[in-house]
């Protein structure tokens, strides 16, 4: 029986190691893992102050059997892109230079040092995982929270923000590779990192990573809330590679069958599982369908123009 | 060869960074700092030098990226000014326990509101607790050959910290000046391939680790007090980095101190960089009019020549502290390290403060004239 890529995945080397000091179900670990299965060992993660900077373990023990270099919360794709011109400079080809930061670190403070590296083309990984809030210093409100959920600084649920649309964004950067993942897919994701590690130039990867303490749901359905956010159209999954000119940009399997509205699951059933929409408004769940149509709407257009000879 | 040329103070830090043969340059624009990275981009762009020039978006994203290029094993280097420097202050901290040995030129600028281009110190000795070793330079030839010598010390295995070198706006950073360029073959004798002892980033040569990652305090404070240690060990790395320097370029700049008329002098004046020079210009004219006055200017603010502040205000009856700076609600910020040394080695020769020249105001001969006189009156 041919290879098929689970096969790949499962044997793929490991390189989280048993240890780390993440929280029971923690979705950002979960899908580092898979990165690093893919990316393997010529690797260096640039980490700017987040979760990650904690669950690599403490000094004098690491959990995570690559380089990794932690550097300050706005930094990281800058200190990536001088580490990358540096290889650059001394003849080292085939180094995956990979920001691995939150939300908070590459969609707020740092984006940008993010917009200024893609602007650039540095030849360097920017993987944001996404869990919608500053959960390393206590659930506070990022750029990336949806409307209506409730974090510490937003103790009611009140409505602030949109989410910020980080890979399309990216996206419009005209950068060699943007994709979005989601840790329900690791296949997906597997593929999606493999893809980028062929390029040269700026990759953007924007992965879904659900949070059990944050969002307040039981630590063994981190999978099936993340899965959720696709089923209900909350999460698109889509990967786009600009040439030419041109940008060539493809919904990825799971997602295909909710560009049709009416095949996705109601948005209820995503927030019921978590706490922090436990309290949810009717506006705020309003907003929430206006935001996903929207991003929709942006997902159609990318499609079309795809199509287009 | 060397070349004898009529060259800006930025233009002469530009070829200390190309004699340095720096690998990557990060870097954004400020006025005045702006022409010493446009000659850099100018000649990566030509093949003049073979480096990498990163044009980042931000002063935070140049130190940024020149950690990373540091950290993975090259020689790296940037420039900024006033809100620049303040900018990526973050980082400016960030370079010292990542232990890069970057050199950063900075051409000292006053800081808004209201906005002010022009000379004043106060923007490098906002960077004083950061642990960066800083030089300040006197005149366009001591800001190349400084910027040389500050890799030499930053790169030694015994200091491994980042170095500033500074040069006034304006005064020195667009004042033409004659300044020999040294001979590449003799800089390359002088200064080795930069080969980092410590770490480098770099999986293709060497086993994964992971760096910076939470330490707990009793660890934390070990490696704070390395640092302490690398400052203290950079004042004989300074000291033979400058004697070195003599013999092989014949020119002294003096190491931490350059003294000048200060063996027989009644009144000593402190400085940093131009406003030393300037201070050594009005001498002459003290000298003639039976006034014993001497200089004393202070070429290394980190680590603080100390013992040496001390003899030299032990031999003086006073000491006039000229500060282009202040800190607000203190001192004249040099002349408090100064009073703050004098009473640490129980000197006790009266110290003047002069705070002059604020936002790019001309320090002349008379107003130096003027302070020394007013000390005499006392």
């Amino acid at each position: 029986m041919p290879k098929t890529i689970l096969d790949e995945l499962i044997e793929a080397g490991e390189y989280l190691l048993p240890g780390h000091t993440a929280c029971p179900g923690c979705g950002s670990v979960i899908a580092l893992r898979h990165v690093l299965k893919a990316l393997g060992k010529d690797t260096i993660l640039v980490i700017p102050a987040s979760c990650s900077s904690v669950y690599q373990a403490i000094y004098p023990k690491v959990s995570i059997n690559v380089m990794i270099y932690n550097v300050a919360f706005a930094s990281a794709a800058a200190v990536a892109s001088g580490i990358s011109q540096a290889l650059e400079r001394k003849g080292f080809e085939d180094v995956n230079v990979v920001v691995w930061g939150g939300d908070g670190g590459l969609i707020d403070i740092g984006a940008a040092s993010v917009s200024g590296a893609a602007e650039r083309n540095e030849n360097i990984f920017v993987i944001c995982y996404d869990n919608e809030a500053y959960m390393n210093t206590g659930i506070q409100r990022s750029g990336s929270t949806p409307p209506g959920a409730r974090t510490t600084t937003t103790p009611i649920g009140k409505i602030v923000g949109f989410k910020k649309p980080m890979a399309y964004i990216m996206l419009m950067h005209g950068v060699p590779y943007v994709a979005t993942a989601n840790v329900a897919y690791p296949t997906d994701l597997y593929e999606k990192v493999k893809k980028a590690k062929s390029i040269k130039g700026f990759k953007f990867i924007h992965i879904f990573t659900p949070c059990p303490p944050g969002w307040r749901f039981d630590d063994s359905k981190t999978i099936e809330v993340a899965r959720l956010a696709v089923e209900t159209g909350y999460w698109i999954l889509w990967q786009a590679e600009y040439r030419h000119g041109r940008i060539h940009f493809e919904l990825s399997p799971p997602s295909r069958p909710y560009l049709d509205a009416s095949k996705r699951k109601p948005i209820e059933e995503f927030l019921k599982f978590q706490g922090r929409f436990s309290k949810i408004t009717e506006e705020s769940v309003k907003k929430l369908r206006e935001w996903i149509e929207y991003q929709w709407s942006i997902a159609k257009r990318f499609l079309d123009m795809s199509a287009q000879k | 060869m060397a070349i004898y040329d009529v060259i800006t103070g930025n233009d002469a830090a530009a070829w200390g960074a190309r004699l340095s043969k720096v690998e990557v340059i990060a870097a954004y624009p400020i006025t005045p700092q702006t022409t010493i990275v446009e000659k850099l981009a100018e000649w990566v762009e030509k093949g003049e030098l073979n480096a990498k020039f990163i044009a980042v978006e931000s002063e935070h994203s140049a130190m940024a990226a020149v950690i990373g290029a540091s950290a993975a094993g090259v020689r790296a280097f940037t420039a900024t000014s006033s809100q620049g420097l303040l900018y990526m202050i973050e980082m400016v901290s960030w370079a010292v326990g990542a232990r890069t040995p970057v050199v950063m030129a900075i051409v000292n600028r006053a800081l808004g509101p209201p906005w002010n281009i022009w000379s004043e110190h106060t923007d490098a000795l906002m960077t004083r607790d950061t642990g960066w070793i800083q030089f300040w330079a006197a005149n366009n030839q001591e800001v190349m050959d400084s910027i040389i010598q500050a890799y030499r010390v930053a790169e030694d295995k015994k200091v491994l910290l980042p170095a500033m070198v500074m040069l006034g706006g304006f005064v020195l950073s667009h004042t033409a000046m004659p300044v020999k360029i040294h001979d590449q073959n003799k800089v390359d004798q002088y200064l080795s391939p930069y080969e980092p002892p410590h770490y480098v980033l770099n999986p293709k040569i060497s086993e994964a680790f992971a760096y910076g990652n939470i330490l707990f305090p009793w660890d934390y404070a070990k490696v704070r007090l390395s640092i302490e240690k690398a400052m203290r060990n950079a004042v004989d790395v300074i000291k033979r980095a400058a004697k070195e320097f003599h013999e092989i370029f014949g020119i002294w700049h003096g190491d931490l101190i350059k003294e000048v008329n200060t063996d027989d002098a009644e009144i000593v004046i402190f400085a940093l960089g131009a406003v030393a020079e300037q201070a050594e210009a009005t001498l002459e004219v003290l000298r003639r009019n039976g006034i014993k006055v001497g200089v004393a200017k202070i070429r290394v603010f980190r680590p603080f020549p100390k013992e040496e502040i001390a003899k030299i205000a032990d031999k003086a009856s006073h000491v006039i502290v000229i500060d282009r700076d202040i800190s607000f609600g203190w001192d004249g910020i040099l002349a408090g390290e100064v009073k703050a040394t004098l009473h640490e080695y129980k000197v006790d020769t009266p110290v003047t403060t002069k705070i002059m020249g604020i936002g790019g105001d001309d320090i002349l001969p008379e107003h130096i004239e003027k302070a020394v006189k007013e000390v005499i009156k006392k």
